[in-house]
């Protein structure tokens, strides 16, 4: 088993290698089945391995393997080895199944795209390196997925590069998450100089013993590594590069922007829980990022006009209830919700894709329209997944995924009426947003013509996702309903369980509560958005409206907070002020070139004179030794 | 029967050649520096004479006479060269053909 | 016959002092001749009447003539005022201090040990003839070969193609 687990990482990489010599000249169907395959297999790999693994699940808590020693310096030593427990194989399956399906959507998806190959060897790089990450066994290899998976998501984002606003979308993504992940590295130097190891395991039992809860070291450590979390996975405050990703493919937006890459931050907190645990401000302040994030985005996404963006600010906010869940102690209810969003959003970012490719590249919802019955396909699968979204009680996975969270944020230890309040009025936006989407694209008078029909390879993982998004939910039944909890089961196997100080009881009237919010939600949109366009259009007109659609303007906060002054100190430094020591070095040569050039003035006299003084002088200094 | 001593000897021909080297010092013209320097080989080749008397045997004078078929054909082919030159520069002005200079 | 060499050595040194101070191409060219056949009486004086005879025939003969003539062809003996121009006393100053520094030297150098000879033996001309086709065989051939050499050089070299230049432009 232990051979298929190193293998899990390893075949990704193999198709990125194969489609980076060779992809050039490969045929399109070659790189495509070459792209998606690698990826299938690997989720084969993964069924066959979490297969086995569930099975002894009971004995064995982890299985690790070690491929090759990969820094030896001293007493700094990392391998390159991989250990699979419950948490990381939640993070497998998903990666390699919900990768797979949109590795499907892609072959289709790019077809007409000359960058074919290049796409897909980005695609399984990036794949490969968040398996790296999820699988490390020590927190270096950890980050060297992380700066993977940055990189890709650079790459990616600006995958169609001859547009300049690519270009810089990409960039603005990798200098903020760099910021985070800065903060991340320097907290994994503190790890290192304090417990002489990169084992994750080991770290963390140490961390344990040694340090005192509270301490001032702990709460350092688990804030730099927070700050690496908030960079990947877009929260407060440096949430500003994940709508201007949307400037990459599709694809792309679902699997890195949506399931994998921005869950990144989830998973690293969740594996560090006991750092977190040993800080407890720092996890009273995931929790209260976490909140604010959420109505904050929930807020921008009700006020956006691209429909990609709407789905992007929903992910930030989506996350922020994930961070939520984290920062209150409801760690397999994070995970689970994790889960949940991966299927429902990676659904509405294919189908995202499908509507905007098949209208001719039109991003704007508002010139859209009168696609259900054009697109029926896409619409049911787009209806699930808004649903899912908006935690439709009962029927949809998300019902029961966001609903533990809400549960847990006023139960919990940590937990309290504030935060469960923030995490209420975030799912009525939720409804609101998602339903205003649904009435505006899908309904009304079609504004713009779809040019083609998608073909089945696009339609056929939008209808397996949309299953997901319905019957996945039911692995986690709440106490009301029957108690059947097989998935939080196996997250406790590695994150503590979640402590409430509520009684059970009283979980089933916060489920009505947040059932009649999600209902009233999408009623409101109905009313707003389908029954009077008026109201609709003048509210899109607003102030207020200009405001939440920049993202509460903080790109702009952030442009003269810290981008204007830069700019003006390399203004002040264009004559190269502080470079004064390496031009006086060029112009002190140049002299030297000037004053010497005097004695090679060509003419053939003075050269005799000087050979001949020369000579004078070694004659005498001879003579007089 | 000479008994010049042999120091005075080398010292005449030693003269000889600083005059030599003194003229092609001085002087600007082409034709003039040539002419030093055949001064300078002249001398030259006297040492060797001066050396071949002092140890009686026949070598020095054989080089006297390499020398100087060397210094016939030097000065053939210096003044067809210095005639080149005369052509192109209208002068025989040793300072004006400095083209190989530092431009600075 | 010492007082030969000193009359002879004074003839050769003032010639030649004459020949790089004159202003006058021709008139240094012919006090050089001058030097030359001094010299070539020092050289009979050391018993090597071949090469005295050899310096007057090549030296003075061949190649002072040849530099005679190129002077004529280039017609510089009559510009006495740009060779006034050139010459400043002030040029002097330098060199000769260089050349006293290393006549110094030279004195030096030589006074250590060297006994002093009295040349009595007479190389004839029949032992360097010898001397020079038997064991300097092999340098005779390449001599021969450096002289046809400078033939075909001097040849080449001296020949010059008409250039067509406009008349504003013969003036350079």
């Amino acid at each position: 088993m232990t051979i298929s687990l190193a293998l899990i990482p390893t075949i990704p990489f193999l198709g990125f290698f194969i489609l980076a010599l060779f992809g050039p000249g490969m045929t399109k169907k070659a790189a495509g089945i070459i792209g998606a395959g690698s990826i299938g297999i690997a989720a084969i790999i993964t069924l066959f391995t979490s297969v086995v693994f569930l099975k002894n699940i009971h004995e064995v808590k982890s299985i690790s393997v070690v491929l090759w020693e990969w820094i030896s310096a001293g007493s700094l030593k990392a391998d390159i080895s991989f250990s699979l427990d419950a948490l990381s194989l939640v993070f497998c399956f998903v990666i390699t199944f919900v990768g797979f399906l949109i590795h499907l959507y892609s072959i289709e998806f790019m077809k007409n795209d000359e960058g074919f190959s290049r796409f897909f060897a980005y695609m399984n790089l990036f794949v490969g390196s968040m398996l790296i990450l999820v699988l490390a066994d020590n927190i270096l290899l950890m980050y060297l997925g992380w700066e993977g998976v940055g990189l890709c998501s650079y790459l990616l984002i600006g995958f169609w590069y001859k547009e300049a606003a690519n270009g810089y979308a990409a960039r603005k993504a990798f200098i903020i998450t760099r910021i985070g992940d800065t903060a991340m590295i320097i907290g994994i130097f503190i790890l290192f100089v304090n417990f002489g190891t990169f084992n994750i395991n080991e770290l963390m039992q140490q961390a344990s013993l040694k340090w005192v809860s509270g301490s001032s070291i702990a709460v350092l450590t688990a804030a730099l590594l927070l700050g690496g979390a908030l960079g990947k996975s877009a929260q407060l405050p440096l949430q500003t590069w994940l709508p201007d990703a949307m400037a990459g493919p599709s694809p792309v937006s679902a699997l890195i922007h949506a399931a994998t890459m921005v869950t990144a931050g989830v998973y690293l907190i969740a594996r560090t829980h006991v750092l977190f645990t040993l800080a407890p401000v720092v996890q009273s302040a995931i929790a209260v990022i976490g909140a604010l994030t959420l109505l904050l985005a929930g807020f921008s996404a009700l006020a956006q006009h691209d429909l990609k963006r709407i789905l992007a600010y929903s992910t930030i906010s989506q996350i922020g209830y994930m961070f939520l869940a984290l920062g209150v102690g409801a760690w397999s209810a994070a995970i689970f919700h994790f889960m949940i969003h991966a299927f429902f959003k990676a659904l509405l970012f294919l189908g995202a894709g499908i509507v905007i490719q098949v209208l001719n590249e039109e991003h704007d919802i508002f010139k859209m329209g009168g696609l259900r019955k054009k697109l029926p396909v896409v619409f049911i699968t787009f209806l699930i997944g808004s649903a899912s979204l908006s935690a439709l009680p009962l029927l949809t996975a998300g019902f029961y995924s966001k609903d533990q969270i809400l549960w847990y944020s006023f139960s919990s230890q940590s937990g309290g009426l504030l935060l469960w309040l923030a995490g209420i009025a975030g799912a009525l936006l939720t409804a609101l947003y998602s339903f205003r989407m649904i009435f505006i694209t899908f309904y009304g008078e079609a504004k713009t013509q779809p040019s083609f029909l998608p073909g089945r390879l696009m339609t056929i993982p939008l209808i397996i996702l949309a299953f997901l998004s319905v019957f996945g939910g039911f692995i986690e039944l709440p106490a009301s309903m029957g108690s059947f909890h097989p998935f939080s089961t196996l997250i406790e196997n590695v994150l503590p369980v979640t402590i409430i100080k509520e009684i059970e009881s009283r979980e089933i009237l916060f489920q009505i509560l947040s059932s009649l919010i999600a209902l009233s939600g999408i009623w409101i949109a109905y009313v707003v958005y389908f029954k009077r366009p008026v109201l609709s259009a003048s509210i899109s007109h607003s102030r207020i409206n200009k405001f939440l659609e920049k993202g509460w303007q903080i790109d702009k906060l952030y442009d003269s907070l810290f981008v204007k002054p830069l700019v003006w100190l390399s203004e002040i430094d264009k004559k190269d002020f502080f470079d004064l020591i390496n031009i006086s070095l060029s112009r002190i040569a140049v002299l030297l070139n000037h004053i010497l050039s005097f004695a090679q003035n060509g003419k053939i006299r003075w050269y005799l004179t000087s050979l001949v003084i020369g000579i004078a002088l070694i004659l005498t200094y001879l003579l007089i030794k | 029967m000479l008994t010049v001593p042999l120091e005075t000897q080398l010292i005449f021909a030693g003269i000889l050649f600083l005059i030599g080297l003194i003229g092609l010092l001085v002087r600007r013209n082409m034709i003039f520096m040539l002419m030093s320097i055949e001064i300078m080989f002249n001398s030259a080749g006297m040492v060797f004479i001066m050396a071949s008397t002092h140890w009686k045997q026949p070598d020095g004078q054989v080089m006297f006479i390499f020398i100087l078929s060397v210094t016939a054909v030097e000065v053939a082919i210096a003044l067809a060269l210095i005639l080149q030159v005369y052509h192109h520069y209208k002068t025989l002005d040793a300072d004006a053909v400095n083209k190989l200079k530092d431009t600075n | 016959m010492n007082i030969l060499f000193y009359i002879a050595a004074g003839v050769a040194i003032f010639s030649t002092i004459m020949a790089i101070s004159g202003r006058n191409a021709i008139h240094s060219l012919l006090y050089l001749i001058l030097s030359l056949l001094a010299v070539s009486v020092v050289f009979y004086l050391l018993n090597a009447p071949f090469i005295a005879a050899l310096e007057v025939i090549i030296y003075a003969g061949a190649i002072m003539v040849l530099f005679i003539f190129v002077t004529m062809m280039l017609n510089i003996g009559i510009e006495r005022e740009t060779e006034k121009k050139w010459l400043n006393p002030g040029m002097w100053i330098l060199p000769s201090i260089l050349a006293a520094i290393l006549l110094v030297n030279f004195i030096l150098a030589i006074h250590t040990n060297i006994p002093i000879t009295i040349n009595k033996a007479d190389i004839a001309p029949k032992q360097v003839g010898i001397s020079l086709f038997s064991t300097y065989l092999l340098a005779v051939e390449i001599a021969a070969i450096l002289l046809m050499a400078g033939v075909i050089g001097a040849y080449h070299l001296g020949s010059q193609k008409k250039k067509v230049k406009h008349r504003f432009l013969e003036k350079i």
